[in-house]
């Protein structure tokens, strides 16, 4: 009886041995003949491999990557050519006229032809289905081949953006010949696409054929880290080389093998209020609410004071357009924020629900230090944790809500990218904002002719949505990028984009 | 060597149900405390004292926004025993009728209530949860709610096998011949006799209701911030495991030690 | 069972199935969210998402969208991923095999965690092991599966280094590395099932070593290896496979929170993703799928219990 007991005892014992001797070996990576990095992203990109159809943020930010329009951004702001090598603006602004780059070659080697850009161009700009893909396009009139290396395209109005809405990956090029392009990825970045696996990772490799400066690694692997949770133990345990947003907690519990570059997410954090709804549709209501809000506290608190405090719709990487004395025009002032609600008609205060999306856990948290921050002029704030998709129709789409708490991006090199949505007849003007005076401000700023007048009109746009406090604005959120030591050449963009084919590897 | 019962036993058993009672007993307390007065306000900031450490100011010290951990265990663990109590009394309630209906007559009317429960134990409590969230709105009690139904079928399986194990009994036959009605059969002269086998279902159901509310606040549906709750403590602490590890600690423990005291109070009971 | 009973057993199976699915499809038009709007994402405006709607079929009346959807269904097409454009049926057998390995190897660690321990406390009843095992019992059972999830890779991840937390490596790439890999996330499942799995074995072992027919055997002067092994646990086991066989059901579709913690790309983890993506050819494949297998657990479970219950056996 109890040899037999042991027996089993021992097997136990044995297997057990055996098993976790086995998982010790497999924890090494795989050879490393070719160079590569793995890099975590936080959510899988669900979505189309066409990029003229991609729409998460997660999504296009890789696919910079992988497609490349007309123009391209750099690091600093300037439009480069790319597809195009060369372009030519007529007089009256309505006629650009581009080159196509020669020999330049998709990933499947084929080399692009002015069909091709054609093709992309009229796919962005069709309207059949009520809205054209790429919204600024609506104003594109015609594409004409003018011969085999020279394509036209002619505006319907002059377009001080349109060059830079030419340089995104939604205006992507691609091959008219792609008969499945939700999945198959050609494109004629500096990385091709290789395979995916749906929650587990998306894999690049290097294009030999790129026109311009090749990437330095050979493979990029994208790691669906869905448990944001335990990125410290990932990067730490060494399964990921690189995480691009690692919350300042995060960082701090990283070890030696790490570095961690400081830039900004580049994008509008704000309690976005619903102007049309009661109470938020009196200016003084919200007013109020924006001077009882200590923006240092909530960097503090949410990031251990990294960050750049806004006062509008307008980030410090859009260098010209942005003001920072908006920042200080709402300095807190309890007082002055009981005086406001008093005047509105709320003496006692009021209680109004502010829906944020639970996967973002620095909106959850901004939520929680205003919510306290409130409780100081009697405001009760009842935070409503709902998904990303509830929050897309909810908020986004029906503008069923009170107050939110998100950033909002930029998908261009424009200032409209940020400042078009508050106009009153914007389609994404998820807010309600509606100002007689901004929408002749934005419309000058459309119209202008000089670089200077132009910018003064989105100032004045700024100026406006402050005024009227339209959102009570918070920050730009620190970007922290945890790179482990072995790699270098991080670059930060103007825009929500990362470059994988600066990347390269530190010689020991 | 024999396999046979000692008087070893008894002793384990009124120690079993001691060591139950005095740790339910002290959780209880600590939540009746924390309902009338907590050391600090739990949800008050403090910039200065983010991931303060243990000391006599802070005994299990301040999380990420300079909260006292202790305040916050003390309120949360009264959130999630009462999620924990409704969701059960939910799901026993419903399971018991159930249960007792489809294990009484048999037939065609078990073989729908068993299928239906089937389908209900395949359909991800998740889902189940986001639908009911989707119906009313989110919050606390749409989770109990969701939590309730899920538990229903399980319970119900439970008491449907004991009604059958006990329709045929002698007890239940002369009640018949005494001209009592179905249903006071049912729930008079069977129900008491399952007694047992449900309430070690319900003490069962009890930890896995303080689970699920753990894992569903995982998952960011549950109660919403800055309501305190063990299992939204537990996840949320989990970025902070390095640089604060307290913070996963104390509400791990205090929710290890409820799971405990239920469960050993439970046997206690019912082996006296 | 007889042609009768497997005829029943089957029209029964696809009933369950039918109200599975049709629940699954009703709350896809009751929670918020829209797929289209899932898939426009923040380019979505009004007419966008009314033509895509059309696209989609989305605004056909609801009894001839579950119809079709159950016709191609029937006809082995699971349809295609809203979101990710590749189809279902790919998905699934890409992820089944990660969901399926881990279930077995969490049972595989149920049964020989808890049958010789199990065995061991009844037969040392009362000593001061039985007492440990049951304290330690206790202790994992009160344990949520997530915090196991947290500690195990704290413990042998970060501290012991035993596996690389995180370093989950497909199994067309390099099998034993996944099952390695595995191996702890399924620790964290089959503790707290081994835990009560060692409870009821034990008290139903003790139980019936008090029925006469254990002491009529020991009075026949037989050993207590020939009572225990060839009375005792026979009977003892009846209980405690009607539990696995609920655990093995319970495994397999509770696998998500634990999928999560250890970031692996398994099924509970796509069918999360695509309920919150709206993504309802998916979640409708995969918690059909997941319905079909609880049921043929169940199933077998039925038959091993007849099996081993000769009273049940001869009531049917």
């Amino acid at each position: 009886m109890k040899r037999k007991g042991m027996k089993l005892l021992l097997s136990i014992v044995v297997l057990t041995t055996l098993t976790i001797a086995l998982s010790a070996c497999s924890g090494d990576k795989q050879g490393e003949d070719s160079s590569q990095i793995t890099i975590g992203i936080p959510q899988d990109m669900e979505d189309s491999l066409d990029p003229n159809k991609a729409v998460a943020a997660g999504t296009k930010e890789v696919y910079f990557n992988m497609f490349e329009g007309l123009l391209k951004p750099d690091s600093d702001g300037n439009l480069n050519p790319a597809v195009a090598s060369d372009y030519k603006i007529s007089d009256d602004r309505l006629t650009y006229t581009f080159t196509l780059r020669d020999g330049i070659r998709f990933h499947d080697g084929t080399t692009v032809t002015v069909e091709d850009i054609k093709f992309s161009i009229d796919k962005c700009a069709d309207a059949s289905n009520g809205d054209p893909l790429v919204p600024a396009f609506s104003n594109v009139e015609s594409v004409n081949i003018v011969d085999e290396s020279t394509v036209e395209i002619v505006l319907k109005s002059a377009d001080a953006d349109f060059l830079a809405n030419l340089a995104t990956v939604d205006a992507a090029i691609t091959p008219a010949s792609n008969n499945d392009p939700d999945q198959t990825a050609i494109g004629t970045g500096p990385y091709k696409f290789v395979s995916r696996s749906p929650q587990e990772n998306f894999i690049l490799e290097k294009f030999d054929d790129y026109w311009g400066e090749p990437a330095k690694i050979e493979q990029v692997i994208l790691k669906v880290c869905a448990n944001t949770d335990s990125i410290v133990m990932d990067l730490n345990g060494g399964s990921v080389d690189m995480f691009a947003r690692v919350t300042p907690a995060q960082a701090g519990q990283l070890n030696g093998q790490f570095e961690v570059l400081e830039g900004t997410m580049n994008l509008v954090q704000a309690m976005y209020l619903n102007n049309a709804a009661a109470p938020f549709d009196d200016v003084r209501v919200r007013q109020a609410l924006c001077y009882a809000v200590d923006k240092e506290e909530i960097l503090l608190m949410v990031s251990d004071g990294k960050g750049t405090q806004i006062g509008s719709s307008m980030f410090p990487a859009f260098g010209k357009y942005y003001m920072p004395e908006l920042n200080d025009v709402y300095k807190k002032d309890i007082e002055k924020a009981k005086e406001l609600l008093a005047d509105a008609g709320y003496p006692d205060g009021f209680s109004f629900t502010v829906k944020v999306p639970s996967n973002y856990t620095q909106h959850v948290d901004t939520a929680q230090v205003l919510a306290e921050q409130l409780k100081a002029i009697n405001v009760d704030a009842q935070i409503e944790l709902i998904e990303w998709d509830s929050w897309l129709s909810d908020v986004y789409a029906d503008r069923n809500y009170e107050a939110t708490v998100v950033g909002v991006d930029a998908a261009s090199l424009t200032a409209s990218a940020l400042l078009m949505r508050f106009t009153s007849t914007a389609g994404n003007n998820f807010i309600n904002f509606n100002s007689p005076a901004y929408d002749t401000a934005f419309a000058n700023a459309q119209a202008a002719l000089e670089e200077a007048d132009q910018t003064e009109y989105y100032k004045e746009c700024e100026r406006v949505l402050t005024e009227e406090a339209a959102n009570v604005y918070i920050q730009d959120i620190a970007e922290l990028v945890a790179l482990n030591k072995k790699y270098a050449g991080y670059e930060f963009y103007p825009l929500y984009v990362q470059d994988f084919s600066k990347l390269y590897i530190v010689e020991e | 060597m024999k396999i046979k019962r000692e008087p070893m036993k008894r002793i384990s058993k009124n120690s079993n149900f001691i060591a139950g009672a005095v740790l339910t007993g002290l959780i209880l307390l600590f939540i009746i405390i924390g309902c009338i007065h907590t050391p600090y306000d739990p949800e008050a900031m403090d910039g200065a004292g983010r991931f303060a450490g243990i000391s006599w100011r802070h005994p299990m010290g301040c999380d990420n926004f300079g909260r006292d951990i202790l305040s916050r265990v003390m309120t949360g663990a009264g959130t999630t025993l009462g999620v924990a109590f409704a969701t059960v009394a939910i799901g026993a309630f419903f399971g018991v009728i159930w249960g007792a209906f489809a294990g009484y007559y048999g037939g065609l009317l078990d073989e729908i209530f068993m299928r239906a429960a089937d389908a209900m134990l395949a359909f991800p409590s998740i889902l189940l949860a986001l639908m009911i969230i989707g119906l009313f709105g989110p919050g606390k009690y749409n989770v109990i709610l969701a939590l309730g139904i899920a538990f229903v079928p399980s319970f119900a399986r439970i008491v449907r096998s004991e009604f059958i194990r006990c329709k045929n009994m002698d007890y239940v036959r002369s009640a018949r011949l005494m001209g009592a009605g179905n249903l006071r059969i049912m729930f008079v002269h069977i129900l008491p006799n399952a007694f047992p086998v449900i309430l070690s279902s319900v003490l069962i159901g009890f930890n896995n209701a303080v689970l699920a509310e753990a894992g569903m606040n995982y998952l960011g549906i549950g109660v919403m911030p800055p309501d305190a709750s063990l299992g939204r403590m537990l996840s949320e602490a989990q970025t902070y495991i390095f640089s604060a590890p307290g913070y996963a600690i104390f509400p791990g423990i205090v929710l290890i030690l409820m799971i405990l005291g239920f469960s050993l109070l439970g046997e206690g009971v019912r082996d006296n | 069972m007889r042609g009768k009973t497997i005829l029943k057993k089957t029209v029964s199976t696809i009933i369950t199935l039918l109200v599975v699915s049709f629940l699954v499809f009703l709350s896809f038009s009751v929670i918020p969210g829209d797929p289209a709007v899932s898939q426009l994402g923040t380019n979505a405006t009004p007419e966008r998402v009314e033509a895509l709607r059309e696209e989609m079929g989305l605004n056909r009346p609801f009894f001839l969208r579950f119809g079709e959807w159950l016709l191609s269904f029937a006809g082995g097409d699971m349809g295609i991923s809203y979101s990710y454009k590749i189809p279902v049926k790919e998905m699934i057998l890409d992820k089944l095999p990660i969901t399926f390995t881990m279930t077995v190897m969490a049972f595989i660690l149920v049964v020989i965690i808890s049958v010789p321990v199990g065995i061991y406390a009844a037969k040392h009843q009362g000593g001061r092991t039985d007492r440990a095992v049951i304290t330690i019992n206790q202790v994992f059972m009160a344990v949520p599966p997530f915090f196991a999830g947290i500690l195990i890779t704290v413990l042998f991840g970060v501290v012991l280094k035993l596996f690389t937390p995180g370093g989950y490596v497909s199994y067309t790439k390099n099998f034993w590395g996944f099952v390695g890999y595995l191996f702890f996330p399924a620790l964290a499942i089959a503790l707290p099932k081994a835990a009560m799995t060692v409870k009821l074995l034990r008290s139903s072992l003790l139980e019936q070593a008090e029925l006469d027919y254990t002491r009529t055997a020991y009075s026949r002067g037989n050993t207590t290896r020939d009572v225990l092994y060839r009375h005792v646990l026979q009977n003892a086991m009846i209980p405690v496979i009607t539990f696995l066989g609920m655990a093995l059901a319970d495994i397999f579709t509770g696998s998500i929170i634990i999928e999560q913690v250890f970031n692996i790309p398994g099924l509970g983890r796509i069918l999360l993703t695509s309920i919150s993506n709206r993504d309802y050819p998916v979640v409708m494949a995969i918690i059909v799928c997941l319905a079909f297998a609880v049921i043929v657990i169940n199933l077998l479970v039925d038959v091993i219990y007849r099996f081993a219950d000769p009273r049940i056996r001869n009531e049917d």
